[in-house]
């Protein structure tokens, strides 16, 4: 939850529910007789406070701040605008720009339209309640714990990081690793890497014998239910061979040969290939590492395919430089689209039934009185909530800081968060006093739109 | 012929609300099956990461590094307080959490107080500029607060008030006053004016109106207040990071140091993450309906 939160708002909900008579409160507060007491001296009682520290700690450093950015790092020298020149040529400020420019375009709309498409769809569920209080519920937590929380959800190790998890457990399914992810030949004269798996070098034919020979195999890797390994039996017709491990625990045995204490490799898959590429036919290893290529014909060289080597899931990298931003942005979803849902609700809400209804019994469909009678009806409580999402953005600092690992927090670059890097860590006042003057730049159009709105209002 | 269209309507209506028959209420029930599945997994998605920290928090550091927090629930044994015992032996932990309270309530206390008494001002004596001066306010709303943290550093240094608790305090009320005294005053606008009249009538003073009067009427919003500053506070990185000092930072910046090496302090970070996060919550809950209507301040009048 952050200031910018409510300050829109507030606003926001007086877009959902107009009030009913825009002049009256103002009208009143006028309407006493004239006080003996001079007024102005009793009000500036009530305001001291509040003026003296707006005054100290907000008015005046909007001044100094934009004095200040015109200096050097120390104060010492008057630079002009060269400081706005660095924010605009400097790398780190630019990434930071950047990525402000996908925040305000990404994460406002789709949270907006999130928030929108919850409204409306639990006014038709029985327990809206209970679904509205567990949206909305992040709104209570720090941006701090919640980027704990989604740093958390974004282990890489797939066994430690539930997003890894899930996008494993599909990928598993689709491409299911081999059983032997890293081996290499033992003889790689005879046996070379190819892209579609290991294939022998010389052809085979008929009756003829292969043995391919594995390493680098550890042995957690070993399949389970290996015995020793045989040595390759020629058939008739076919080809037959043993695919084992051809390293010996504890030194010895000749590589290329089956030694004894050898293990056969089982579960292995194996392919014949004649001249043109096609594969003709297709065995698995025994337990003892041997298979049999039945019904072959002519020079053929055999193939252990690459799905016997494909590495397992190792999981995505969310935070990794090319999609931490995306990856904070839907930390950022969760936190907000509560805040959307709970105020277009309100204003859905202050949407006469009777328009909706109209609509339907001239045929409209559910879709089309969605986007023809709910949403235009709703756009100003959109237009608040969007713009109270796009300040709150502007601002963004804390959970580019939390989640972000220092790996790829240039990447993550966001201007505040490069505001404070400036100023408290580099203690470059000068360009730092820029970057927050920028930052108000920004949101000047908002501030802009809050008071034309309250004077509408007003009057 | 548009009588006959008007009946049809209601017809339509109320077929549309109440399905009479049972094969009605089923087709109902059927056609929003989809809706409740994907609402649920929707709910689920919210739930889960929140689930997640709660059970991470109840983990030794070795079993978080060797497998993910939901094998725990088939291994319910391996659960430990062990991570929330370490957080109460850890003074650092135990003092920043204390510093949380000694700037969240004087926060509050201070903001709702000060914006009280300048929202009266606004909403009900008439001086001249006023209507300017709120202006001024409205457009405070949405400053930014980085545009004060260089200058009021400085400031703060030449008071001596750099990395003390009333640095921070005061810090967090001027940059939460413009919202307060935008919520209150509208509140107090909307209060009837024979109550302040006939308060006057009896000789009271703008003292008397305001303490007797528009402070106990006005209790709904500033509740909303109270709530809305609290969360901003106690949740606050920013503003501690940059004014509290090394012994009177609050949770969530000891949190932040910890960040460092996210893995190997996961049984500290989770629990302290936990129990940052656990006192909004209650408040939320214990709140909820004060918490929404700040929210919807506007459109409580």
């Amino acid at each position: 939850m952050t200031e910018g939160a409510t300050a829109g708002v507030a606003a926001g909900g007086r877009a959902a529910a107009p009030r009913v008579d825009p002049d009256g409160a103002d009208g009143r507060s006028g309407s006493f007789r004239p006080r003996a007491r001079r007024p102005l001296a009793i009000a500036l009682l009530f305001l001291l406070p509040a003026l003296v520290l707006l005054g100290a700690l907000v008015v005046y450093p909007i001044v100094f701040s934009v004095g200040r950015s015109f200096y050097d790092a120390t104060g010492s020298r008057f630079v002009g605008v060269e400081n706005y020149g660095e924010i605009f040529s400097a790398e780190s400020t630019l990434t930071a720009i950047k990525n402000n420019l996908i925040w305000v375009v990404v994460a406002p709309t789709v949270v907006t339209a999130l928030g929108l498409i919850f409204a409306v769809l639990t006014e038709r569920i029985r327990w809206s309640t209970a679904f509205k209080v567990l949206i909305f519920m992040p709104m209570a937590i720090s941006f701090l714990s919640a980027g704990v929380t989604w740093r958390l959800i974004y282990e890489q190790d797939p066994e430690t990081g539930v997003a890894n998890a899930a996008v494993g457990a599909v990928v598993d399914v689709v491409r299911p690793p081999g059983s032997l992810p890293g081996a290499r030949p033992s003889d790689e004269e005879a046996v070379e890497q190819t892209a579609s798996g290991l294939e022998t070098t010389a052809t085979v034919t008929p009756g003829d014998t292969v043995a391919i020979g594995l390493v680098a195999i550890p042995p957690e890797q070993i399949p389970s239910g290996a015995t020793a390994a045989a040595e390759p039996a020629a058939v008739e017709n076919g080809v037959g061979g043993t695919v084992w491990l051809d390293f010996t625990p504890g030194g010895g045995g000749e590589p290329g040969q089956v030694d004894a204490e050898e293990r056969g490799l089982p579960g292995v898959s194996v392919e014949a290939v004649d001249a043109d590429g096609t594969v003709v036919a297709n065995a698995t290893t025994d337990p003892d590492g041997t298979f049999t290529l039945p019904d072959v014909s002519g020079d053929v060289s055999v193939r252990l395919g690459a799905s016997n080597f494909r590495e397992p899931f190792s999981g995505i990298s969310w935070l990794g430089p090319a999609l931490v931003t995306p990856a904070i942005i839907v930390s950022y979803v969760w936190i907000w689209a509560g805040f959307a849902m709970v105020v277009i609700a309100a204003g859905l809400a202050a949407i006469p039934r009777e328009l909706l209804e109209a609509a339907r019994v001239d045929g409209a469909s559910e879709w089309q009185v969605f986007r023809r009678v709910t949403v235009p009806l709703l756009a100003p409580v959109l237009g608040v909530v969007f713009v109270t999402l796009v300040i709150n953005v502007l601002k963004i600092f804390d959970l580019v800081l939390v989640i972000a690992p220092g790996s790829a927090q240039r990447e993550a670059n966001v201007i505040a968060l490069q505001m404070w890097k400036t100023a408290f860590g580099a203690r470059n006042f000068g360009l730092g006093s820029a970057l927050a003057v920028f930052l108000l730049v920004l949101v000047i159009p908002a501030m802009l739109f809050n008071i034309r709105r309250f004077r509408a209002e007003e009057t | 012929m548009a009588a006959t269209a008007a009946t049809t309507r209601t017809d339509t209506t109320v077929a549309r609300q109440q399905p009479t028959s049972t094969s009605g209420r089923i087709v109902r029930a059927l056609t929003r099956a989809p809706l409740n599945v994907i609402l649920i997994i929707v709910a689920l998605f919210w739930l889960v990461p929140t689930f997640g920290l709660l059970v991470s928090s109840f983990r030794s550091a070795d079993a978080n590094a060797a497998s993910g927090w939901w094998t725990a629930l088939l291994h319910p044994t391996e659960l430990t307080l062990e991570p929330y015992t370490n957080l109460l032996d850890d003074p650092t932990m135990l003092s920043s959490l204390w510093n949380t309270v000694l700037i969240t309530v004087p926060t509050s206390v201070l903001v709702v107080a000060i914006s009280a008494l300048a929202a009266y001002a606004f909403a009900w004596i008439r001086f001249p500029g006023r209507d300017w001066l709120f202006l001024v306010v409205v457009g405070l709303l949405v400053v930014p607060l980085q545009i004060g943290l260089i200058p009021v550093a400085r400031l703060y240094d030449v008071l001596g008030l750099f990395g003390t608790i009333a640095g921070v305090v005061l810090f967090h009320v001027a940059f939460g006053l413009p919202f307060a005294v935008f919520l209150l005053r509208n509140f107090f606008v909307g209060i009837p004016s024979e109550l302040l009249e006939a308060a006057r009538m009896d000789g009271a003073g703008e003292w008397t109106v305001f303490w007797r009067v528009v402070l106990p009427l006005g209790i709904p919003a500033i509740a909303s207040l109270l709530i809305f500053q609290f969360l901003w506070v106690w949740n606050d990185l920013l503003v501690a990071l940059v004014f509290a000092g090394g012994t009177t930072q609050p949770l969530t910046v000891t949190i932040r140091e910890q960040l460092r090496s996210f893995g190997a302090n996961i049984d500290v970070i989770a629990p302290a993450a936990f129990v940052q996060m656990i006192v909004p919550l209650v408040v939320f809950f214990a709140f909820q309906r004060y918490f929404v209507q700040g929210l919807l301040a506007g459109s409580q009048r």
